[in-house]
């Protein structure tokens, strides 16, 4: 379904190269629902927009359907961290998720129906006409998904979707993610640094390396398939993955692509992360 | 009149709320951009010096850079030029203080007062948007070609728009840092002193900018129509007799200066907000 | 609403105008002085001079050439300002010469214009269009650049491209710095109006004016003023009205923001 294979990226500045990812290799089977988690700072963003085709990488590649990704590709949708900058803040919340419909000239009714049906499932009926702007963060949040949700996408990217949300907020948006992707049978990868999300939401989780980045480990999540907040976030099971996912990112903190922090010839002396390369990189 | 104008309901220091920060991070190496920038003025100069040499436009009209630049050059040698550019300049630093002065004095007046401000909304949302060339016959009539009757044109219109930016500053006090300063019982005078006043300084300066600019535009309408001396008086002057290199050479002369204004007026205005700024950070870690 | 409130809102907002009116009615009530007639003489000349008659020959006119050099710069000034905004390599070379003719004060363009175009009513649209121009340009490209990296990246993975994009993206969120430029040109509109009148013309409310104040109709040159007041009073309400409905959501935005 979804390969990404040898995937480097190097930022070019003026002064210094930055290699934010050094060699990434992993696959996802359709239908299935993974979470990538990592230090702060480690290309997590970078790699996503990499996924989307918003971003080229310097080398490697990412297939999606066997096909190479060298642009954004029909079929995918992506939710961003931003929730208050990734929507129109001049349309009510039926025309932003209503406004990538439009070339896809489904006809007015199945339109209709696609939104209504979309704005339902994460709660906002009652909705339709607020402009974003006076809802909640959270319900903010739920109109990007809806967005996605009636774009009907086969593969759903979700940047760090719920770290600028409070809690309580948060956790109900994780339960509505678990919800679709068994619903609607989406491929969904989810990016977080919150390790109890990561443990909590996927079928498998992928722990990055600090930059330049490499996959430090693709840990298979054995948490029975019904999950609720209370249950499985108290059961010995998530404490124990809880436990690793963190030695892991623990370990990650002092490790990076570069083996045990030796030099490498390509690489400019300075490239440990700095505020420059945070910024391009992600808002961990 | 700088794209870097804002509502006075707007902060100054504000870009579009959506967007934040967005155009700063993308901003290029200085040397490449400023080569692409000398490279489209030289495409102006030779633009304007070929259009009338192919005839595309009369040279009697448009007449070709190289002889706007003669022009120009024997103008920089004459006396009578830099005396009009010196009462240019005099009436509008002179009108500019008057305006600046009035405006930021009325504005904290009115601004600390909430009886007053509410008093004075509707008389100041009528009186502002009255064109000062509105005021030209009456300023011919009182004072003729005096200083005066630049002066008059130049305060009204900069007046406005140190007062609105003031109010709009005054305004835009943190709640929170009022209440804190009421419960630590500052008077009147010390909340404006130690909390609006400090608020209002960058929309202040903001002010001082726009008016800055408005100055110079009245100043020369001024000289232009009522015949005030000045550099617009020249223009005029120029224009009347047909010197038509002299008029391009004029014309030039008040776009550099009005660019001369706008860089200093920036460069204040950027150097007190950074002072501002930085002072307030100092202040909350100390 | 409490009567109360009524009536304290409308003390608030009539109290200094009706004072101010009556404090010049009555220190004018007894003017010898032959250039501030008294208050009651202007008014009474407002109704003479201002009849149907002259507003369609004099008021009319400045009107229309104000309103087709407006929305000429408009046009311009945001399509050329969308081109400039979008490319960077444009935009590096354009802006200094665009600064420049910015910084030009707009009615310095009056004796140059009519050297091409004469003393007409093309001279004075040109005249206004050449001024209003740049800040709306200036601030188009200003608020173009200023489009949102992450909305931009959500409008390519949903494929939104092309005019779509054009228009509900990047149109929509440079519209309030459009705006903003279409105010400043607004104030340069009615000064070039007027001056373009007054430096050579046959009809038109700058040239009635001067021609009463050249031949000392005093009281009528002071209602002319008082006109030309209310006329600029006027299409800044105009202009707020239509502010306010097109970037209701803007201010929306701005109040959400302040006040989380």
């Amino acid at each position: 379904m979804l390969d990404v294979q040898d995937l480097q990226k190097i930022y070019t500045g003026r002064h210094r190269n930055v290699e934010a990812l050094r060699n990434l290799t992993f696959h996802i089977a359709a239908g299935e629902l993974v979470c990538l988690v990592g230090p702060s700072g480690c290309g997590k963003t970078t790699l996503l927009k990499c996924m989307a085709g918003l971003l080229t990488p310097t080398s490697g590649e990412v297939r999606l359907d066997g096909r190479p990704v060298d642009g954004p590709p029909p079929g995918m949708a992506v939710v961003f961290q931003e929730y208050g900058r990734s929507l129109f803040a001049w349309m009510n919340v039926r025309d932003n998720v209503a406004l990538p419909l439009r070339r896809k000239k489904l006809g007015k009714a199945r339109e209709r129906e696609l939104v209504d049906h979309a704005l339902e499932v994460v709660g906002l009926a009652d909705a339709h006409q607020a402009y974003p702007w006076q809802l909640s963060g959270g319900m903010q949040q739920r109109v990007a998904i809806a967005r996605a949700v009636a774009y009907e996408p086969k593969v759903l990217l979700m940047d760090e979707p719920f770290a600028a949300v409070d809690a309580q907020t948060r956790a109900d948006l994780e339960d509505l993610i678990r919800r679709l992707w068994r619903e609607l049978g989406v491929t969904v990868l989810f990016v977080t640094h919150d390790i109890d999300e990561a443990v909590y939401l996927g079928q498998r989780t992928l722990i990055l390396s600090t930059s330049p980045t490499v996959v430090q480990e693709d840990l298979t999540i054995d948490l029975p398939d019904e999950r609720d907040q209370l249950h499985t976030r108290s059961s010995t099971r998530f404490a124990e993955l809880r436990a690793h996912v963190y030695e892991q990112i623990q370990r990650a903190k002092r490790h990076s692509g570069d083996v045990n922090g030796t030099q490498v010839a390509d690489r400019m002396p300075q490239a440990a992360p700095t505020k420059a390369q945070t910024e391009v990189v992600g808002s961990e | 009149m700088s794209h870097h104008d804002l509502t006075p309901v707007m902060a100054p220091a504000a870009g579009p709320a959506i967007g934040s920060g967005s155009a700063s991070g993308r901003r290029r190496p200085v040397p490449t951009a400023a080569l692409r920038g000398l490279a489209g003025l030289a495409g102006l100069v030779a633009v304007l010096e070929v259009l009338p040499h192919v005839g595309l436009v009369s040279a009697d009209y448009l007449p070709p850079a190289s002889e706007t630049g003669r022009a120009l050059w024997q103008l920089l040698a004459e006396d009578p030029f830099w005396t009009a550019l010196g009462d240019t300049l005099t009436g509008w630093a002179l009108g500019l203080a008057i305006a600046v002065g009035a405006g930021v004095v009325a504005g904290v007046v009115i601004g600390s007062v909430p009886l007053l401000r509410a008093a004075t909304a509707s008389t100041i949302e009528f009186l502002r948007p009255i064109p000062s060339v509105a005021l030209i016959p009456v300023a011919v009539l009182m004072y003729g070609t005096d200083l005066r009757s630049k002066l008059l044109l130049v305060v009204y219109a900069s007046f406005w728009q140190v007062l609105v930016q003031v109010l709009a500053g005054m305004q835009d006090v943190d709640p929170v840092a009022d209440d804190t300063a009421r419960s630590y019982r500052l008077g009147r005078w010390g909340r404006v002193r130690h909390v609006m006043w400090p608020t209002a300084l960058p929309y202040v300066m903001t002010g001082v900018r726009l008016a800055a600019t408005v100055a110079l535009v009245l100043a020369v309408t001024a000289e232009l129509v009522i015949g005030s001396p000045g550099l617009g008086r020249e223009l005029a002057v120029a224009q009347s007799s047909g010197a038509v290199p002299q008029v391009y050479a004029l014309v030039l002369v008040t776009g550099l200066l009005g660019v001369a204004i706008n860089l200093v007026a920036r460069a204040v205005e950027r150097r007190a907000l950074h002072w501002h700024q930085s002072n307030r950070r100092r202040g909350a870690e100390g | 609403m409490t009567v109360h409130t009524v009536f304290r809102r409308a003390l608030l907002a009539g109290g200094l105008p009706g004072a101010l009116f009556a404090l010049w009615w009555f220190t004018s009530a007894g003017s010898t002085d032959f250039y501030l007639p008294p208050l009651s003489t202007t008014l009474g000349k407002f109704g003479e001079v201002w009849t149907p008659e002259r507003l369609r020959s004099d008021v009319l006119p400045s009107l229309l050439r104000l309103t087709a050099g407006y929305l000429l710069a408009v046009v311009a000034g945001v399509g050329l300002g969308l081109v400039v905004g979008t490319g960077r390599v444009v935009r590096d070379v354009l802006e200094p010469v665009l600064e420049l003719f910015r910084a030009i004060p707009p009615p310095v363009l009056v004796p140059v214009i009519m050297l091409f175009a004469g003393i007409g009513d093309t001279m004075k649209v040109i005249v206004i269009v050449s001024g209003c121009m740049w800040p709306i340009l200036l601030n188009t490209v200003e608020g173009v650049r200023a489009v949102d990296e992450v909305l931009s990246d959500t409008c390519r993975s949903y494929g939104i491209t092309g005019p779509t994009r054009l228009w509900h993206l990047v149109l929509r969120s440079a519209s309030p710095q459009i705006v903003t430029g279409m105010r400043q040109a607004l104030s340069i509109g009615i000064i070039l109006m007027v001056i373009s009148e007054m430096f050579a013309s046959s009809n038109g409310l700058g040239f009635t004016i001067v021609q009463f104040q050249r031949s000392f109709a005093i009281p009528e040159m002071w209602s002319g003023v008082l006109l030309l007041g209310l006329l600029g009073f006027l299409l800044s309400l105009l202009f707020r009205f239509a502010e306010n409905r097109a970037l209701a959501w803007y201010h929306g935005l701005r109040r959400a923001q302040r006040n989380p």
